[in-house]
């Protein structure tokens, strides 16, 4: 759907989740959120604040984590993408994701999307986190019903389990 | 944590940890929200609200708004066909803004637009001219009391007043403490911010809603009486719901959205924002609560006196409820055998209150928490003795006259409580994010000063004063499988997973299906008063007891068994005569069998004149020691660790307690030393996560938990609700333990860094 008063209406391509994707006929004032959300059918970014304070629409652009409310999706035509629906292979739930629920980290769940993709791209980036680490790469992304005790506690047995030695 | 073996041990039974069905759609992103449902040539509604507290609604003017291409709907007060107002207990609150009459919050919704793009609603919200003429906010609570408020409703400005005289009015303390206390406005935060999809049925003469709701139900009753249309015309489907904690009790975009469906005759989508939840929903009633507590010289409370207002602010919403719940709590979990209580429930300009987390309990106990601190360092003993020498037992009769018939294990609490140890001084390296104040390195470890503060509470369980509380489930074998159906909401609480749990246990099948969640079954009641494990749970267990007995009957009337000797056992219907075990999933598919069960509890009543009946069904209680690490100068605080006890009744799933316990307590904490809406002059100053803070990760303290499992007789499956207890006696616990810190009364809650160090 375009915006029938505006002349400000693109048609760009996001290369997403590894792919090409073609955004047609858009108001270049939506957010990569949106853009995601209700063109491209990949829901699973959340929106929750508008204000990148929450983290619940947190993405992967160019191996960076970021907010995607507050990415101007037009202006995203050269980064690679990847969001939630990106991760575990062939629709099998990745280790992060599997941990999530094996430790009690998901509730209501909305906040979920976001936390995963940020725990990925922590471990990726420290494979060792200690409990401070986790909580500051964290504390972005809120958590109303948690309480986060199930969640840190979800990303410390993939942290586990990912060392030498460990389950996986 | 510290549990007790439950007997039954197989995954995914009661008493076990389950995997949620909803699992694994929540982690990979595709669950289904009530933000993510979409219909084809789907339109976007959006809701203009007034700028201004107090106003009389003069004009509206939407000429320019029609000029916008894309714009395919407006819709005002004009066009509701049926109730103009809703509401839960008191139908006060106008759908929209009437021309003429008065609008009476910030946020107010005055009217409705459908358009194709959610930038086309924002334009055309934008060119609506609405004349106001603003009028003086009544603001102060108290002038609603002394009359000198002009009424700002045709109902006046009193949502309720409620008193409690229990026994000798004279008796005067030989000990005698007393504050007056203040509980700032609190927002529930949920994550999923307000949502809705309506599609119209294709004749035009009845609506879909996809809502993320608390109880389906009273939705569709409010929203079928202001639509003027049958009930089964209005038919809800639960949209996913990311978190509620009592802001989706009450309607907001319901009858918006089906309105606009219904006049475009196209699916129509309402998303609020951030700062329009803020101003789309009911809050935490700020309160201000005056107590003195009468005790002999060995501490025993011989007698409470307290006057407590809460600002109900502009339409009532549930504020009568909050209320009585909060004068019947004055006690807290202590003996008290004389009380003088007064309460009132006030409207004004301020935004409307209503059910959150706790209701009325939380202020209660800030207040005769904040008193018990004062009792023991009035009379030489410690916060924990003089908690223990006061505790509450069953058989001990409440300042109602209700006698505690529940399990009142508080004594175990408070003991239990004790023996978690404490943590580890802060060493004077400590990390940096160990130290109040985190990565701002503003504070030393040396000049950070430890403290220890107490809490304990008592919260009713349900529905009170003679509400007809019940629950609905259904249970079905057919095509050789098991379903279960309830409309209760899922609001992240795991109800789905236990009720799956309930099947398999009673049913000994492991694998339960579950319907999708609608009003095509009777209602289950709300998602809220810590009342669905017990309700629902007591429906579904009910309903999965009738089709069980059923299935044995006919097992036993095919086979040639004795039927009295055959029971399910695990996942086999054991012979006790013959020892032989048939497995239940070689039976299930041999017969069709259908139970629909009601689940009420016991009857309550209402509290006459004087405070006295017997209002509530059953009472949980819990015990919180807060350990916090506080910068003096800079009035920073930490909350280092939370040791709690708590009455569970018992353990159904240990890691939703878990997770229910852990994240109360961080709302608890919250409360206790950030969050807050601040109003001014009727005006929401900071309706956005930027401006009121919520509890980060790194807020998030240590939490050692013990579950006290002793099964309530009087609940179905012996548990009791455990959502809201983590979260009342936490907040004072923590205000306590400041206290304790820097010597300081710090009559209010959120405890603000000026607070600490001006």
């Amino acid at each position: 759907m375009t915006v029938s008063s505006d002349s400000l209406n693109e048609s760009y391509r996001l290369n997403v989740n590894g792919s090409d994707r073609e955004v047609n006929d858009a108001w270049v004032g939506e957010s990569l959120l949106y853009v995601l959300r209700e063109r491209l059918g990949l829901p699973g970014a959340k929106g929750a604040c508008e204000q990148g304070e929450c983290g619940s629409c947190t993405v992967i652009m160019d191996d960076r984590a970021v907010c995607s409310c507050l990415v101007m999706a037009a202006s995203a035509t050269e980064s690679r993408i990847l969001t939630v629906e990106s991760l575990g292979e062939d629709g099998r739930l990745s280790d992060v994701q599997q941990a999530f629920l094996d430790a009690g980290g998901v509730q209501c769940g909305f906040c979920t999307p976001g936390f995963i993709v940020a725990v990925h791209h922590l471990l990726d980036r420290n494979p060792h986190p200690d409990d401070e680490e986790i909580k500051e790469a964290l504390s972005g992304n809120i958590c109303r019903c948690t309480g986060y005790g199930r969640i840190l506690e979800a990303v410390k047995v993939v942290v586990r389990d990912r060392a030498p030695g460990g389950v996986a | 944590m510290t549990l007790t073996a439950g007997v039954e041990t197989r995954f995914g039974a009661l008493g076990a940890n389950a995997n949620r069905p909803d699992g694994v759609a929540k982690v990979q992103g595709g669950f289904a929200f009530s933000s993510d449902m979409w219909a084809e040539n789907m339109l976007w509604g959006a809701t203009l609200r007034s700028p201004h507290p107090h106003a009389r609604l003069v004009s509206i003017d939407v000429t320019a708004a029609w000029s916008i291409p894309g714009v395919e709907c407006i819709v005002t007060a004009e066009d509701i066909p049926g109730e103009p107002n809703y509401g839960l207990i008191m139908q006060d609150q106008p759908v929209f803004a009437r021309v003429g009459d008065t609008v009476r919050y910030l946020g107010e919704p005055i009217l409705a637009v459908a358009a194709d793009h959610p930038e086309t609603c924002r334009r055309a919200l934008a060119a609506i001219r609405v004349t106001y003429e603003v009028l003086d906010p009544v603001i102060d609570a108290e002038r609603c009391i002394d009359g000198t408020a002009p009424p700002i409703h045709p109902q006046g400005n009193v949502f309720r007043h409620q008193r409690i005289l229990t026994g000798d009015q004279s008796v005067i303390g030989e000990i005698q403490v007393e504050g007056t206390y203040e509980i700032g406005m609190q927002d529930q935060a949920f994550l999923g911010l307000e949502a809705a999809l309506a599609v119209p049925d294709s004749d035009g003469d009845g609506v879909e809603l996809y809502v993320a709701t608390q109880w389906l139900h009273e939705d569709r009753k409010q929203i079928a009486a202001c639509l003027d249309m049958p009930s089964d015309k209005v038919r809800l489907v639960l949209g996913g719901v990311g978190g509620a904690f009592g802001a989706r009790e009450d309607i907001s975009l319901q009858v918006h959205t089906c309105l606009l469906a219904l006049r475009t005759g196209r699916p129509v989508r309402i998303a609020y924002s951030r700062e329009e939840s803020f101003y789309g929903h009911v809050h935490r009633h700020p309160a201000t609560i005056w107590m003195r507590h009468h005790a002999d010289a060995t501490g025993r409370i011989l007698r409470i006196e307290s006057r407590m207002v809460f600002d109900g602010g502009a339409y009532c919403s549930t504020s009568p409820a909050v209320l009585i719940n909060a004068v019947t709590h004055a006690q807290g979990p202590y003996k008290c055998d004389n009380a003088t209580i007064d309460g009132w429930a006030l409207r004004t300009n301020n935004p409307p209150c209503g059910a959150m987390r706790g209701f009325g309990v939380v202020q209660a106990c800030f207040a005769h928490e904040s008193q018990m601190d004062k009792l023991a360092a009035a009379t030489g003993m410690s916060p924990v003795e003089i908690r223990l020498r006061n505790a509450m037992e069953t058989g001990d009769r409440l300042i109602t006259g209700q006698i505690v018939d529940s399990v009142a294990p508080v004594t175990r609490c408070i003991t239990e409580t004790d023996r978690i140890p404490l943590p580890e001084p802060l060493r004077d390296d400590a990390h940096e994010l160990a130290v109040p104040g985190g990565t701002g390195l503003t504070a030393r470890a040396s000049n950070i000063r430890r403290g220890v503060g107490w809490g304990v509470s008592i919260k009713n369980l349900m529905y009170s004063e003679g509400f007809d509380d019940y629950s609905t489930a259904r249970c079905r074998i057919a095509d050789g499988a098991v379903h279960v159906k309830f409309a209760t909401a899922e609001v992240g609480q795991g109800f789905v997973m236990l009720a799956q749990q309930i099947a398999r246990t009673v049913l000994g099948v492991d694998d339960v299906f579950l319907d999708p969640i609608d009003t095509q079954v009777g209602s289950a009641g709300s998602t809220s008063a810590s009342r669905q494990t017990w309700m629902s749970g007591g429906a579904v267990d009910a309903a999965c007891r009738a089709v069980r007995d059923e299935l044995l009957d006919r097992v036993a009337n095919d086979r040639g068994l004795v039927r009295g000797e055959l029971q399910i056992e695990g996942t086999n219907i054991v012979d006790s005569l013959t020892g032989t075990t048939i497995p239940v999933t070689e039976v299930v598919g041999k017969y069709d069998i259908d139970h629909t069960v009601e689940y009420r509890h016991p009857a309550t009543e209402d509290l006459d004149e004087d405070g006295h009946g017997n209002c509530h069904v059953a009472f949980a209680f819990v015990a919180h020691r807060a350990v916090v690490d506080v910068d003096p100068d800079l009035g920073l605080v930490k909350v280092v660790q939370i040791a709690t006890a708590q009455d569970v009744g018992r353990v159904l799933n240990p890691l939703s307690v878990q997770g229910q316990v852990e994240g109360g307590i961080a709302q608890g904490l919250g409360l206790a030393v950030m969050e807050e809406i601040i109003v001014t002059d009727g005006k929401v100053k900071n309706p956005s996560f930027t401006d009121y803070l919520l509890p980060t990760f790194l807020d998030a303290p240590t939490v050692d938990m013990v579950l006290i499992e002793e099964h309530e007789p009087k609940s179905p499956l012996g548990a009791k609700g455990v959502g809201e207890p983590p979260c009342i006696s936490v907040t004072p616990a923590i205000a306590n333990a400041i206290r304790n810190a820097v010597g300081r009364e710090l009559p209010r809650v959120p405890v603000r860094p000026y607070d600490i160090c001006l």
